[in-house]
C-alpha cells in the first residue's frame, strides 16, 4: 500500500497538470459503463431471449400444434381412447427439432406414418417450438455440432469410425432401413423411411427420440460416439460411387428383379418382334426367271 | 332318351354329305411368292452380304474389347469411375452384350435378306407310331422277360434284390461320416454358459466354482448393458457377453471365432426392449422374467430362422422381413401373423450385483425353426396364456 502511495504521489508530483483529475475521473467512468456495457446486459438479454422464445414458441404451437397435441400440449385422445396426437410433455427439444426440422410435422392427415416433406417453418421458428416444448418436461435437448458431425473427425479417425458405425449399422439399423439406407416396408401398409441424404443433425435426433414407429436408440443404447460411427458410415454411403452399375434404388432382389423382367427381356421381345415384322419384298423377278 | 337318339341320328347321317360339301369354301392355296431386293439384285445381295459380315466383325472387336477392359480398368481399392458408376462393370457388360447382340443381329440379318425364304408347308400327321411297330416293341419285351426267365429262377431274383437293398449301406455309414450328429446341440444355446458350476485347479488346489450369469451386451459394440441405461422404447440388437469377453466365462477365445462365433450368433441374438411395465401381460410362470418392463425374446424367427428386428415401437410388434410373421413382444412373443408356428422364445433376465442385465438361464425352449424331434409339448403359449 505505501508502495502504491509512493509510486502515486510521483507520478502526481511529475505529470500533473491542471486538468488530470477531471480527465482520470472521466476515464474511471468511461471504463465502468462500458465493462457494464459489454457484461451486464449480456446476461439479461439470454434470459429475455430464452423466455421470449418460449413465449414465441407457445404463440406458434397453439396455431399450428394445438389442435392435435393440446393446448399445453398434454395430447388428445379420440372418441374411441386412441391418441389423435400424442403427448409432449416429455419429448424434448430434439424431437421437435427433427420432427418440425424434416417436415414431419405439421402432418397433412393423422396417421402412424409421418412422411418427410418440406420445412414449413424456418430455423428461428424451429427454435422457438424446441424451446416451448422442451419448457414442458423433461427429454432429450437439441444435440451439438460435435456431438452429430463427421467433419469434426481428423481422417484417420474418420476411417476407424466409419468401420465401427458400419458394423452398429448392419446390427441395429438394417432390418428396417435397408442395408444401403434406403427404407423399407413395415406391418399394416407402414414403411421405414429412406436415410439416404439426412442432415446428421436428424439422424442423430431420430435416433435419440424415436420418431413415430421407430424404437429409441437412447444414449443408454447406442452412446453419443457410436451414433456419430453411424453417421460417418451413412456419409461415406453417399459419396461412395455405385461399382456394380445402376443402383435402382438400392432396394434389393425386388426392384432389380422387375427391371430385368419388364425393360430388359420387354425390350429385346419388342426388338425381336419388329426385326420379325420388317422385310421389304419387290415385284421384280428375278433376272432370267422371268421370261 | 332312346327316342331323342333315334330322332338325332338319321338326321345327322342323312343330312352329312347332302348339307356340308367336303370344302365349303375353295382352297385359296398359297399368296404367289414375292421375291426380295437381296433375291433380284445381285449389288444388293453383295450389300446385305457385307453387312452382315461388318455385324459378325463387331461382335468380334466387342469381345476383344470385353478382354482389354477387363485388365485395363482398377477394380481393387480405388475403382475407376465413369460417371459415377464403375468403369470395369459399364465396360465389361457393355462389350459382352455387344458381342452377343451383334453376333444375334448378324445371323438374323443374313437369315432374313440371303438364305431361301420360300414357304414350306408340312401337313399334320399322327404323333403314335404305326400299329404293326407298336406289336413287334411289344413282343420283343415279352421274348426279352422270357429269355431272362425271372419268373423262373426265384433265387436269382431274391438274392439280386437283396444285394441292391445292401448297397444302401456303405452310402449310410459313409455319408454319415460327413458329419457329427447334431445331438442336442439345437436345444441349447451359449446363455446357457452363464451360471454353470465348473472344477478349475487354482493353487494346486481343485475348486468348484460358479462361473458368473451371463450379461447381456450389445451387438457389434460389445459393451455390458445396465438397466438403467435404457429408457421406455428402446430396442437393443443384444449378444450374449461370453462372445466379446470369453475368459470372464471360463472359456476360450477360440470357442467363440470364425465358425464357432457363427454358430453361437445364429442361436444366441437376442431383441431387448423396454416397454411401460404396465403393457406387458407375462405368460403363465414368467411373470418374473422382465426387469422393469425390459423384455428379452431371441432375435431367430420360429418359422425358417431369419434374424428380425423390424419393431413398432408403439405396437411392440416384431416383423420377420422374410415372410411377414409378426410376434407381439408384449405377450410372450405371441405370433398375431403370418406363417410361424410357435412364439418367440423368451429368455428369462434379471439384473446382478452391479446392475447389469444377466439371463436368469439359457432358454427353456430350443430356438429358431422347428424340426423333427422337437419337443412341442412345451409350446403352449397361445392368446390368453
Amino acid at each position: 500500500m505505501r508502495l502504491l502511495n509512493r509510486s502515486a504521489g510521483r507520478l502526481s508530483r511529475h505529470r500533473r497538470g491542471p486538468i488530470a483529475g477531471l480527465v482520470v475521473l472521466l476515464l474511471g467512468l468511461l471504463m465502468t459503463g462500458g465493462l457494464y456495457a459489454v457484461f451486464a446486459p449480456a446476461q439479461a438479454d439470454s434470459t429475455d431471449s430464452q423466455e421470449e422464445l418460449v413465449k414465441d414458441g407457445r404463440e406458434l404451437f397453439l396455431v399450428g400444434c394445438a389442435f392435435c397435441h393440446g393446448q399445453n400440449g398434454e395430447g388428445v385422445l379420440t372418441q374411441d381412447g386412441t391418441q389423435y396426437g400424442p403427448a409432449l410433455t416429455d419429448v424434448g427439444a430434439a424431437a421437435v427439432d427433427f420432427q418440425v426440422g424434416t417436415g414431419r410435422m405439421p402432418m397433412a392427415t393423422p396417421g402412424s406414418q409421418a412422411p418427410r416433406k418440406e420445412v414449413v417453418y424456418t430455423d428461428a421458428e424451429i427454435a422457438a417450438l424446441s424451446a416451448y416444448v422442451a419448457s414442458l418436461g423433461t427429454g432429450p435437448a437439441i444435440p451439438d455440432a460435435e456431438l452429430y458431425d463427421p467433419d469434426t473427425l481428423s481422417s484417420e479417425e474418420y476411417d476407424e469410425y466409419v468401420v465401427r458405425g458400419g458394423q452398429i449399422f448392419l446390427a441395429n439399423c438394417t432390418a428396417c432401413h435397408n442395408f444401403e439406407g434406403s427404407g423399407g416396408a413395415m406391418p399394416r401398409g407402414g414403411y421405414a423411411p429412406k436415410i439416404r441424404g439426412v442432415d446428421p443433425k436428424h439422424i442423430y435426433e431420430a435416433m435419440l427420440t424415436g420418431p413415430q414407429s421407430m424404437d429409441t436408440f437412447s444414449d443408454g443404447n447406442i452412446p453419443p460416439d457410436d451414433k456419430k460411427a453411424v453417421i460417418a458410415y451413412l456419409n461415406t454411403l453417399e459419396e461412395q460411387p455405385s461399382y456394380g452399375g445402376f443402383t435402382l434404388g438400392g432396394l434389393g432382389p425386388v426392384s432389380e428383379g422387375m427391371i430385368a423382367w419388364f425393360v430388359g427381356m420387354g425390350g429385346m421381345l419388342a426388338f425381336a418382334i419388329w426385326g420379325a415384322s420388317h422385310t421389304t419384298r419387290t415385284s421384280r423377278k428375278k433376272d432370267g426367271a422371268d421370261a | 332318351m332312346t327316342d331323342s337318339h333315334d330322332s338325332i341320328e338319321p338326321a345327322d347321317s342323312h343330312g352329312h354329305g347332302e348339307l356340308v360339301p367336303d370344302e365349303p369354301i375353295a382352297n385359296p392355296g398359297l399368296p404367289a411368292h414375292e421375291p426380295r431386293p437381296t433375291d433380284v439384285d445381285p449389288a444388293k445381295e453383295k450389300r446385305a452380304e457385307i453387312q452382315v459380315a461388318v455385324l459378325f466383325a463387331l461382335s468380334g472387336i466387342c469381345s476383344v474389347l470385353f478382354v482389354v477392359s477387363y485388365f485395363t480398368f482398377d477394380v481393387g481399392d480405388n475403382w475407376h469411375v465413369v460417371g459415377g458408376l464403375g468403369a470395369s462393370t459399364v465396360a465389361l457388360g457393355s462389350t459382352l452384350a455387344g458381342a452377343l447382340l451383334f453376333v444375334g443381329v448378324g445371323i438374323t440379318h443374313w437369315a432374313r435378306k440371303l438364305m431361301g425364304d420360300h414357304e414350306i408347308v408340312e401337313m399334320r400327321h399322327p404323333a403314335y407310331s404305326e400299329e404293326s411297330d407298336r406289336q413287334r416293341a411289344l413282343e420283343d419285351i415279352k421274348v426279352g422277360f422270357e429269355e431272362t426267365g425271372i419268373a423262373r429262377r426265384p433265387l436269382i431274383v431274391f438274392s439280386g434284390v437283396g444285394a441292391l437293398g445292401l448297397l444302401g449301406l456303405p452310402a449310410v455309414v459313409y455319408l454319415r461320416d460327413l458329419g457329427t450328429l447334431p445331438g442336442d446341440k439345437l436345444e441349447h444355446t451359449i446363455w446357457g454358459q452363464g451360471g454353470r458350476k465348473i472344477t478349475i485347479v487354482e493353487d494346486g488346489e481343485e475348486k468348484e466354482i460358479t462361473v458368473p450369469k451371463m450379461r447381456i451386451s450389445r451387438d457389434a459394440i460389445g459393451t455390458p448393458i445396465l438397466a438403467s441405461d435404457l429408457e421406455i422404447g428402446d430396442l437393443v440388437n443384444a449378444q450374449p457377453e461370453v462372445l466379446f469377453n470369453p475368459t470372464r466365462y471360463y472359456m476360450e477365445h477360440a470357442d467363440v471365432e470364425g465358425a464357432e462365433l457363427q454358430t453361437h450368433k445364429s442361436k444366441a441374438s437376442l431383441i431387448l426392449l423396454r416397454m411401460e411395465p404396465g403393457d406387458i401381460k407375462p405368460g403363465k410362470g414368467r411373470e418374473d422374467w422382465d426387469v422393469n418392463g425390459i423384455v428379452a425374446y431371441s432375435k431367430i424367427c420360429t418359422h425358417v430362422g431369419c434374424p428380425i428386428s423390424l419393431n413398432e415401437r408403439t405396437t411392440h410388434h416384431l416383423l420377420c422381413p422374410c415372410h411377414q410373421s409378426t410376434f407381439d413382444m408384449a405377450d410372450s412373443g405371441r405370433v398375431i401373423f403370418g406363417p410361424a408356428g410357435r412364439p418367440l422364445p423368451q429368455l428369462p433376465i434379471e439384473v446382478d450385483e452391479q446392475g447389469y442385465l444377466v439371463a436368469q438361464s439359457d432358454f427353456t425352449e430350443p430356438v429358431g425353426p422347428s424340426y423333427w424331434e422337437r419337443d412341442y409339448e412345451r409350446d403352449r403359449f397361445a392368446e390368453g396364456d
